[in-house]
C-alpha cells in the first residue's frame, strides 16, 4: 500500500484558499500523468518538487536537495564504522 | 529524481552492509522487529535477509492493516455489501480477506456490488455518480491512511453529499507497539519503524517507547539503502547499549511529522479502544468518528454491528502478528493456505508476512 517512489510534480492546479477548487498536482508516474490531491501536504508543492503519494493524496513534499541530504547521511553512516575501525573504538 | 537510483543501488546498500558487519561487539544475538508490512516485503524482495550477519534476527510485526482487522469487522463489511442499494468501495487488499464465512470477493460473485478503488476519493466520486446508492468505504488502515479518509469526509461535507459513508476501522501504531515491547517473552532489541506512518506522526512519536522500554528505534524508508541504514543504526545502538530514535528517512520524515495531516485527522476522528487480530482490544488504538461527523458512520446509517467472530480455524496469523511465530511454523502454511487459496489475512495482503514468506522464502 505504501508507494515508496517520489513522483515529480509537473503542474499544480486549483487554489489553496478556495475550498471549491481543491488543489491538485499532476505528477509523472513512470511516464503516465496522474492527479494527486494536495489537501494533506505539509509544504506547498511546486513544479519540480517531488511528492510521496498514498491512496491518491500527497502526504509529503520533498525537493531534490532533501534527497541529497539523506544520501549524504547514509554516506556518513557508512563512513562512521570505517573511522571506528581505524581509531579502534572512537565514536560514530 | 536524479538521485533516486542511488537509494536503490546495490553499491550504496553494499557499503552500508559492510559497515553493518563491522559494528564492534556485534556478535551477540540481535532481535529486530520490522513493524511495517511494506518493510517485510521490501526486505524479501531485495534479498536482504540472506545478506545480513547471521546473528541479526528479523521478526515481522503488526504493521499490515488488513491483517490486524479482526474477522468480526470483515463480517460487518460483508454484511454491508449484501444490503440492497449499497456499493462497497474498497482498497483491493481487503476483498479476498476471509471473514467467518466468505469474503467480499465471494459476496461480489453472489451479486453484491464491491468496487476496488485506489483512493477513498474514488469512492466519493462513485457516490456522486450514483446518487441512488449508498457508497460505503471500509476505512481500514493506519496513520498514513487516516488523513486520506479524513480529507475525503471533509470533501463529502463540502459537497453536501449524503450517500457516502465509512466503516471506521482505522488504527494507530504506538499502542500495539507498546504492548509488544512490554512482553518479556518477545525480547525485542530494536524496532525498524515504518516510513510512511512516521511521515505523518513524526520520528518523535517513538521516543516514549525508546525511553520506557529501552528499545532502540530507527525510522527507515523502503529502498535497499534505506532499510540497511535503519538496520545499521539499530545494530550500532544495540551493541552500544543505547536506546534512542534515529531518523534514517530524513527526506520524508521530520521529528514532529505532518502537522496538517494530523490536524485533519483530529478534526474528524477521535481516539477510542479497538480490537486487533491476535492482540485483542487495545486501549486508545482505534480511530472513531467524532460526534460532528457521525452521519458518515456506516454502522449507524445501515444499522450494522460487529459481532464476535471466530478467527479462521487453524490459522496462526495472531501469533505471527505478535512476532511469536514465523509462517512456516503454521501447519497450514503452503499446504492448505497459499496466496491462491488463503485461509488467513496474512496470506492475502501484499503486506502480509505469510504472503511475503510464500513468495520469496526458500
Ligand atoms: S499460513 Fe495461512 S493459515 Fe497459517 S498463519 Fe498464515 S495466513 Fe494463517
Amino acid at each position: 500500500m505504501c508507494l515508496a517512489i517520489p513522483m515529480k510534480v509537473i503542474e499544480v492546479r486549483g487554489d489553496a484558499g478556495d475550498p471549491l477548487m481543491p488543489q491538485i498536482a499532476v505528477v509523472d508516474a513512470d511516464g503516465i500523468s496522474i492527479d494527486v490531491r494536495l489537501d494533506l501536504t505539509d509544504r506547498p508543492a511546486a513544479p519540480g518538487d517531488y511528492l510521496i503519494v498514498h491512496a491518491g493524496f500527497a502526504i509529503h513534499t520533498l525537493s531534490e536537495e532533501d534527497a541529497l541530504i539523506n544520501l549524504q547521511l547514509f554516506k556518513e553512516m557508512a563512513e562512521g564504522v570505517r573511522k571506528l575501525d581505524n581509531q579502534a573504538g572512537g565514536s560514530s | 529524481m536524479k538521485c533516486a537510483d542511488e537509494f536503490r543501488s546495490r553499491d550504496l546498500a553494499e557499503v552500508l552492509l559492510q559497515a553493518l558487519s563491522a559494528v564492534p561487539n556485534s556478535d551477540r544475538k540481535i532481535r529486530i522487529m520490522e513493524v511495517c508490512g511494506t518493510h517485510t516485503n521490501a526486505i524479501f524482495r531485495h534479498g536482504l535477509r540472506s545478506l545480513l550477519p547471521k546473528n541479526i534476527e528479523l521478526i515481522s510485526g503488526p504493521g499490515c492493516p488488513v491483517c490486524v482487522t479482526p474477522a468480526g469487522h470483515v463480517d460487518a463489511f460483508i454484511a454491508a455489501a449484501r444490503l440492497d442499494g449499497v456499493i462497497i468501495a474498497t482498497f483491493g487488499d481487503l476483498i479476498r480477506v476471509p471473514g467467518s464465512s466468505g469474503s467480499l470477493a465471494q459476496a461480489r460473485e453472489q451479486g453484491a456490488r464491491v468496487e476496488i478503488v485506489y483512493s477513498p476519493m474514488d469512492g466519493l466520486q462513485l457516490a456522486q455518480a450514483e446518487t441512488d446508492q449508498i457508497v460505503v468505504f471500509p476505512a481500514v488502515g493506519f496513520e498514513t491512511t487516516a488523513p486520506t479518509i479524513a480529507a475525503t469526509i471533509l470533501e463529502t461535507e463540502r459537497l453536501g453529499l449524503n450517500n457516502f459513508c465509512v466503516i471506521s476501522a482505522g488504527k494507530v501504531m504506538p499502542p500495539p507497539l507498546e504492548l509488544l515491547m512490554a512482553d518479556p517473552d518477545l525480547n525485542i532489541d530494536g524496532l525498524l519503524c515504518p516510513g510512511h506512518v512516521s511521515a505523518i506522526i513524526g520520528a518523535d512519536a517513538y521516543k516514549p517507547l525508546a525511553e520506557k522500554y529501552n528499545i532502540s528505534c530507527a525510522v527507515a524508508g523502503f529502498e535497499p539503502a534505506d532499510i540497511v541504514s535503519g538496520l545499521l543504526s539499530l545494530t550500532r545502538q544495540i551493541c552500544d547499549d543505547t536506546a534512542r530514535v534515529d531518523n534514517c528517512y530524513t527526506r520524508v520524515v521530520t521529528e514532529s511529522g505532518n502537522q496538517r495531516a494530523q490536524q485533519l485527522v483530529n478534526e474528524v476522528f477521535t481516539i477510542e479502544d479497538t480490537e486487533w487480530r491476535g492482540l485483542g482490544i487495545i486501549p486508545g488504538s482505534g480511530l472513531g468518528l467524532r460526534d460532528g461527523y457521525k452521519k458518515y458512520d456506516a454502522f449507524a446509517r445501515l444499522d450494522l454491528h460487529v459481532e464476535p467472530a471466530p478467527e479462521p480455524k487453524g490459522c496462526k496469523c495472531g501469533d505471527i502478528l505478535k512476532g511469536r511465530l514465523l509462517p512456516p511454523a503454521c501447519p497450514l502454511y503452503g499446504k492448505r493456505c497459499t496466496p491462491l487459496q488463503p485461509i488467513g489475512p496474512c496470506m492475502v495482503s501484499s503486506e502480509g508476512t505469510c504472503a511475503a514468506y510464500y513468495r520469496y522464502w526458500e
